[in-house]
């Protein structure tokens, strides 16, 4: 799945989302269209409820729509089987959560080497591509440290390691920084920057503060399951009255 | 890949051992329980064999009643009698000796002390066949057999209850209002492979044990031993024919009656052993049902438990199937080891029986193996369905679980 530079990374058509039935009927996604080239470090944004992680999890193979087209390289995950988006996932994605979601009782180390084991790397050569990463979000000398002997800001930077360690095209993040303080936030958001500009990652991420969608290079508002407004941090930011 | 998985699973393993621990404890119960059945049933076999052999393998033994010892052979099956046992020495010419043998329970007195044994009517020649010796006084004299005059032999424990120390020979002993002579002692033999005492006996002549003690002339048993290096088979043949003749037993009709050697004796007792080891060891088959339902318990706790690292290995790539196969080798890997701490601890509970019950300890390399087997089946079985469901979770459930 090479990417071209015409063919955007993702492309959301007219998509619904549908949960419940009858009149317990919740629209999470109302006919959303967008797209996001290679390269492109996106922030969505809105009220909570909005279909935000919704969206997300359509990003990351997780979900199909209800209706609409979703194409990820412009190929339609809906035809997708479950194993196929496995692979997907696997070859093209890295999450971030706002939980971290790491292993608990396992080292940063073997958490980081968890996505290349399903690659199918093996001893020396995995060790030193999770070494890497740990080394590239700045935790050189914490591999084996436990999740719970780490600071949030540290255990997240673990799971943006984890998220990163097989080059993914497109690293998903769903409130990376929910649980954070600014000041780690700040550093959690200049690892992603940093992913996105020297490796080309391509970032889209949800968050609802302010200063983080700053480091974006667009940002996609959402209200009710519809896209609302899209733009640069400057133009929607800046009509509230913020400076970014 | 399969190595890694393998790895993983020893890993998740120790990652909460106590569980661990929980979980494969019926496995270890019931794997060990069979080990040991298995393996001391095997020991007293072996050790019934080789009892029975010391009798010597030209003994051949005959019994009353027909084959299959069921009503069938219409009512109960007649005895045999003095003549029978002369009958057979003199007409087949392969016999060494015969010698007629029955028993009964009775009550022996001598002074203030008493005992209750086991009375068996015989006579020098079964000493002679079963290779037994007198080793205090003297055997029964022939005009003694032929007579039947009130004297006996002791066992040592009989000896021992009722004279202690002291030599019983010359002294009268009192059964059921009759009075006997006690004229020898038996050699000591200690207990049998069944745990019998072979030295709670007193010894008559056959003839007095028939006058005084049953009022019949009825022998319930016939040892005859062969001359060594005649085939036992063909002497079997011929006591056959001979008692067929003698009992009147037309052609087409069973026999009524049972000539045994020593192998058939032998697997007959070991057959009862058997049966017994075989029903024990279903008995501890079923614990081990009982630790494969506790593997899938615990598993399906750690699947629940699990959820949301279930949920993160879907969401960065793993298959269905690798999640199926990382559950499911956990299951396999745990009841292995739960098998092979069952079969190490079964082995030494074995050994230390064996010890006790002076039986030789004679692990069977196939059930061990066979013990394994079974548990990493359990494993499979077991660990299939908690594995599958794992497996079916969808991952943003699975990431949203607590
Ligand atoms: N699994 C689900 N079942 C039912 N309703 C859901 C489910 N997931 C999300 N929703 C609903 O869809 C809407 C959008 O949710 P979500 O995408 O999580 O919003 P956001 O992340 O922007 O806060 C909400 O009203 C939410 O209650
Ligand atoms: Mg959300």
């Amino acid at each position: 799945m090479p990417a071209d530079k015409n063919t955007p990374v993702i492309e959301f058509r007219d998509v619904t989302k549908v949960y419940g039935q009858g009149e317990a009927e919740v629209h999470a996604l109302d006919g959303v269209s967008l797209s996001i080239t290679t390269g492109e470090f996106v922030a969505i944004m809105g009220p909570s409820g909005s279909g935000k992680s919704t969206a997300m999890n359509m990003v990351g193979c997780l979900d199909s729509p209800t209706s609409g087209d979703y194409l990820f390289n412009g190929v339609h995950v809906a035809a997708l089987d479950q194993d196929q988006r496995a692979l997907l996932r696997r070859n093209y994605l890295g999450f971030v959560f706002q939980g971290f979601n790491l292993l608990p009782r396992t080292s940063a180390l073997d958490n980081v080497e968890l996505p290349l084991i399903y690659k199918g790397l093996v001893g020396a050569e995995r060790r030193a591509q999770a070494l890497d990463a740990l080394g590239k979000v700045g935790l050189k000398g914490r591999e084996h440290h436990d999740p719970s002997e780490l600071s949030g800001g540290q255990q997240q930077r673990v799971a943006i390691a984890r998220a990163l360690v097989g080059t993914p095209q497109v690293i998903v993040a769903d409130e990376p920084t929910g649980n954070l303080d600014t000041k780690m936030s700040k550093e959690i958001m200049e690892v992603l920057r940093d992913l996105n500009k020297d490796d080309g990652i391509t970032i889209v991420m949800v968050t609802h503060e302010e200063d983080m969608a700053g480091f974006a290079d667009r940002i996609i508002w959402m209200v009710d399951g519809r896209v609302e407004r899209t733009g640069t941090p400057a133009e929607i930011l800046g009509t509230r009255g913020h400076r970014q | 890949m399969i190595w890694e998985t393998v790895r993983l699973a020893i890993q998740a393993i120790f990652r909460n051992t106590m569980r661990s621990i929980l979980t494969v404890l019926g496995i270890v119960i019931g794997v060990a329980a069979v080990i040991a059945m298995v393996t001391v049933g095997q020991g007293s076999s072996a050790q019934v064999t080789a009892d029975v052999e010391k009798l010597g393998t030209n003994i051949l033994m005959l019994t009353p009643g027909g084959e299959n010892r069921g009503p069938s052979s219409g009512g109960v099956a007649k005895a045999f009698t003095l003549k029978d046992v002369d009958a057979i020495i003199d007409q087949i010419s392969s016999v060494d000796t015969a010698a007629p043998y029955a028993q009964t329970m009775t009550t022996a007195v001598f002074g203030a002390e008493s005992t209750s044994t086991s009375l068996v009517g015989t006579d020098n020649r079964y000493l002679d066949a079963v290779d037994w010796s007198v080793v205090l006084g003297r055997r029964f004299l022939p005009s003694e057999e032929s007579s039947g005059k009130s004297v006996c032999i002791l066992g040592e424990t009989v000896r021992q209850t009722l004279f202690g120390n002291t030599s019983p020979i010359g002294e009268t002993i009192r059964m059921n209002a009759l009075t006997y002579e006690v004229v020898g002692l038996l050699e000591a033999k200690g207990a049998s492979s069944f745990g019998t005492d072979q030295d709670d006996v007193i010894g008559l002549p056959m003839k007095t044990f028939q006058r005084r003690v049953m009022g019949n002339t009825d022998v319930s048993m016939i040892f005859v031993s062969v001359r060594d290096g005649l085939s036992t088979e063909r002497a079997q043949v011929e006591i056959e024919a001979l008692m067929r003749e003698r009992r009147r037993i037309s052609d087409g009709e069973d026999d009524d009656f049972n000539v045994m050697d020593m192998k058939q004796i032998a697997s007959m007792l070991t057959g009862i052993t058997s049966i017994l080891t075989g029903l024990l060891s279903a008995v501890a088959a079923v614990s081990l049902l009982v630790g494969g339902i506790g593997i899938m318990n615990i598993m399906l706790v750690s699947v629940t438990e699990r959820t949301r690292e279930i949920g993160i290995r879907l969401a960065i790539g793993a298959t269905a199937n690798q999640v199926l196969m990382q559950f499911l080798v956990e299951a396999i890997v745990l009841s292995m080891i739960g098998g092979l701490v069952g079969i190490v601890l079964g082995l030494a509970l074995a050994a230390f029986a064996s010890n006790l019950m002076v039986i030789p300890f004679a692990p069977d390399p196939a059930i061990v193996a066979l013990a394994f087997l079974f548990s990493a089946a359990v494993g499979v079985v077991f660990g299939y369905f908690p594995a599958r469901r794992a497996a079916r979770l969808d991952p943003i459930e699975a990431l949203r679980h607590q």
